[in-house]
Order: structure tokens, then sequence, then C-alpha cells
């Protein structure tokens, strides 16, 4: 890890990036909230009431952006991680620590939502469809993740560890995802659809989009928040922690 | 659509509004949480260096 | 190669002198497959539907609790530390290990399954398939376990633990594997699905040694 190598590099170690992720949480915070009200405006005032599924079908426009967040973050946490397996920076791993829980949570709420989904539409508050079933092993790959860094007392084993094990779940992610396609059609034919989306109007798009975005700022905030108390945690025998913490107690 | 079917949500309200008010609680709970997380730290922190504790 | 070999052996001999730990393995099985019917109700149609995916997922775990086994022991008497110095490439080790405690942990349930498959009142085709089906997948399930094994070596919670991180890498292999059974049993042919098995055994086979390998050095360095 190089210091003062360059103007980015510097922000590779823990201390440099301290206070600039407090600096910019601010940044991704604001565009959240805003983004996240127009959304609302747009899924629950401006959209139309579908008629085959009536106002129901409103839950997509949380369901459907916090499926993709969950799949992203987790894409992204495994990029932190084999950053921190590879190159060995510090920071990486921290990163991917920081941002597995968020991911856990956007999984929650699209399985929770999409029961709620299902509920009205299809009778029963789960569907094992191929979506929400694929969804609910990628729960359990993040709380694999999460729980085998809890269970590790070192702490740089524990980023290596849980690191090596985001990365084995980020490649079998797809074929998780194949083979319960796979599974769903052969039992289930293709009647039963846990998304059968209505037919998309231009401002339903924007409805998901403008929510998905909303979702990933909120997500920069999460993981910054968090990844700075895992910095102060990690760092905390450094002058420069003991400094920040008789400034700020 | 505004006013009374905007609650009523076509008599899907509870779902609806389930949904979405489980995912607002959700969300900011987690903020909630990792803010009392940095306070925690923090005073634990301060708590460790009176002590002079160097390990742990 | 012949290290390789040497170590399957080794292997071998200790399981055989340890014959409890890979009998308990069988016996969890054999228990957990009666144990359906009794939950379930003794109606012969509905244990028929249902037979294939008890019979893969009651193999699962009794393959999944026997990984703690799989380095355990080296690692307390200090083999395991050698074998990272050792002058063979480690993924060629663990392979060896891993194809040993198959041999003494998941060859006895592809064994037993036939004759647990006919309380479920399965026919000689199904249950032909669910052996060839279990005889692709159990070494699946042994290679993707390893990887479990190693990332929880000496770390406290780790029975549970191993599950909890093991368990969805299980589901294509589960999928396919009593899929090819129910595929059969619908008329559907089991071809598709066992060639995806044996796919999946190759590209585990030549891909997760490495896994368990980083995951070893990470776990002793």
């Amino acid at each position: 890890m190089t210091s003062g190598g360059g103007t980015f590099t510097r922000y590779a170690s823990p201390a440099a990036f301290y206070p600039l992720a407090g600096r910019l949480i601010p940044w991704f915070a604001v565009p959240a909230a805003a983004l996240a009200l127009w959304g609302l405006y747009l899924g629950l005032v401006a959209a139309p009431t579908d008629f085959r599924q009536g106002d129901a079908y409103r839950i997509m426009f949380i369901h459907v952006p916090a499926a993709w967040m969950s799949m992203w973050l987790y894409v992204t946490m495994a990029v932190y991680a084999g950053l921190g397996l590879v190159v060995r920076t510090r920071l990486s791993s921290m990163m991917a620590a920081a941002i597995a829980p968020t991911g856990a949570m956007f999984t929650f709420i699209a399985l929770w939502t999409g029961s709620f989904w299902g509920r009205p539409m299809w009778g029963t508050w789960w569907v094992w469809d191929a979506r929400l079933t694929s969804e609910l092993v990628l729960l359990f790959l993040y709380l694999g993740v999460i729980a085998l860094a809890a269970a590790i007392d070192d702490p740089r084993r524990a980023d290596r560890a849980s690191g090596l094990l985001a990365l084995v779940g980020v490649v079998n992610v797809p074929i998780i995802y194949f083979s319960v396609q796979w599974w769903n059609t052969l039992h289930q034919g293709a009647s039963i659809k846990m998304t059968a989306a209505p037919s998309m109007g231009a401002i339903m798009l924007w409805a998901i989009v403008v929510m998905t975005l909303a979702f990933w700022m909120l997500s920069f905030v999460t993981a910054f928040l968090r990844v700075r108390c895992i910095i102060v945690e990690r760092e905390r025998h450094a002058d420069w922690v003991r400094k920040l913490v008789d400034n700020r107690t | 659509m505004t006013g009374a079917g905007f609650w009523h949500m076509g008599g899907y309200a509870l779902y609806v509004w389930s949904a979405y008010g489980v995912t607002a609680v959700l969300l900011v709970l987690e903020l909630v949480q990792l803010l009392r997380r940095r306070r925690a730290v923090l005073r634990r922190l301060k708590a460790m260096y009176r002590m002079g504790i160097d390990e742990a | 190669m012949a290290a390789v070999g040497c170590l399957v052996r080794r292997d071998l001999t200790l399981a055989l002198r340890r014959r409890a730990d890979v009998l308990t393995t069988l016996f969890f099985f054999v228990i957990v497959v009666s144990l359906f019917p009794l939950g379930v109700g003794p109606d012969m149609d509905t244990l028929r539907t249902m037979g294939p995916g008890v019979l893969w997922v009651a193999a699962l775990l009794a393959s999944m609790l026997s990984l703690g086994r799989m380095f355990a022991a080296d690692h307390a008497d200090g083999t395991l530390e050698q074998m990272l110095v050792a002058p063979y490439p480690l993924a060629l080790l663990v392979l060896g290990k891993v194809g040993a405690h198959w041999l003494a942990s998941g060859l006895p349930l592809v064994l037993m399954a036939p004759f647990l498959g006919l309380q479920y009142g399965l026919g000689a085709g199904a249950l032909k398939v669910l052996i060839v089906s279990l005889l692709l997948g159990t070494p699946c399930l042994s290679l993707l376990g390893a990887i479990g094994a190693a990332l929880t070596l000496g770390v406290r919670g780790g029975g549970v633990l191993v599950a909890l991180l093991v368990l969805p890498l299980y589901v294509p292999v589960l999928i396919f594997g009593a899929g090819a059974v129910e595929s059969h049993v619908s008329g559907l042919g089991a071809e598709g699905h066992l060639s995806l098995l044996a796919a999946f055994l190759v590209l585990a086979a030549a891909f997760t040694p490495w896994a368990t390998a980083t995951a070893l050095r990470i776990a002793l360095d």
C-alpha cells in the first residue's frame, strides 16, 4: 500500500479514508432522500392503478429495486473482498464488511415485500418461484459471510475468510440462480411467475429506476457510516484515533 | 391518485402499507443503529484509553 | 501423484480405525429418512412423490455433518501445517483428502440409499437413477463442503456455522440430484439432470480444491 503515491491511493489508508467518508456522506444522503420522495410520489401517486392487480402492484416499486440492490451489493462486496485478498489492502476488506449487512437488509426487504405482493395476488404468503427462492438463498449467502466474520476473533483472518466465502458465493450465485430457474420451470410450468409485473408504462419504469437510485445512494450512506465505525474500532491503537476520541467525547 | 384512495389502495391497504411501512422502518432502524454504534464505540474507546489499556 | 495416493490410503486407514465416526454418519442418514414418514403419514403415494427429495436432503445433511472430521484431526496434531509446507501442490493434497473423506463418508450413503428408497416405494429404475445421482452428487458435496470445513477450522460454533456457509452452495447439487430421480419417475428421463450433475462434478473437482487450499492457508497463517 503506497502512501503519498498519487491523489487517490492516498485514500487507501483507513486513516485518510475516514474523514473523506465523513465528508461524502451528506453528498449521498441528500440525493437519497430527494430520490426517495420523488420515487414514492411516482409509485404511490402518479402511477395509474393496474386493471389486473389493482393497487397491490405498487409493492413492486420497493420489491424490484430492493432485489436489484441485494444483488448489486453482493457483487460489490465480493469485489472489495477480492481486492482485500489479492492486493491485501485493509480498507478493501473493511468496505466488504461494511456493505454486507446493508446487502442482507435489502435481501430481506425484497423477500418481505415479495411475500406481501404474493399474498393478495396468489393467496399464499410465500411462493416458491425462481426469483424469491434465489433471493432466499442469497440471504443465506449474506448471513454466512456475516456469521463467519463474526465467529473469527482475529480481524485479519476474519477478513480473509469471509472474503473468500464472498468470492465463492459470487461465483455460485449465477449457478444457483440457473438451477433454481430450472427447478421452478420443471415443477410448476411457467404459469406462476411471482414478478409478473404489469406491462410497463413509462411512469412505472421511472418509479422503479428512481427508487433503485434512492436505495443505491442510501447504501453509500450506510456503508460509509459503518466503515467509519469499523475503521475506528480496528485502528483504535493509532494516535489519530485517540485524538479523535478526545475531540468527539 | 390522491385523497382517500391513496390510503385505501383499492382495498389492498394492508399489504401495500405493510410492505412500504416495514421497509421504511428497517431502513430508518439501520441508520439509527449505525449512529448509536458510533457513539458506543467512541465511548468505549475513551474509557479504554483512560484505563490505559493497550490490549484488546 | 504418489503422494496423493499415500495420503488417501493414510486417511482411509485412519477412518477405518475410527469406524464409529463413519458409521454414525450412515446411521444419521437412515434415521432421518425413517423420520419423515412418521411426520408425514404412511401413504405410499405421498411418500413416493417425496422420496427422491427426502433421500437427497437426508444424504446432504449426513454429508454435511461429517465435514467437521475432514481437517480437524490433522489440524489438531499438526499434520495440516506439514501439508502446507510440503513440496506438493496443496490443492492436489486437498483433492486427496476430500477423495478419502468421500470414500469413507459419502460412498456408504450411496450404497445404503437404494434400500432406503424401497421404504419410499421407488421402483427399480428410479433406484438406479438415485444411485447414479448420489454417486455423482456426494463427491460434489464433499468438494464444496471442504471449503466450509477449511474456512471454519478451529472456529467456535463450527458445526452449525459450516451448515450456514455450505448449504447455499449445495442448492444446485440438490436440485439436479433429486431432480434427476423425479424426472425419471415422471417419464422425462434423467439424462439432462445427470449430465449437468456430472459437469458440475468436473468443475467442482477442478476448482474447489484451490479454494479449499486458500482457505486452509488463511486458517493456518
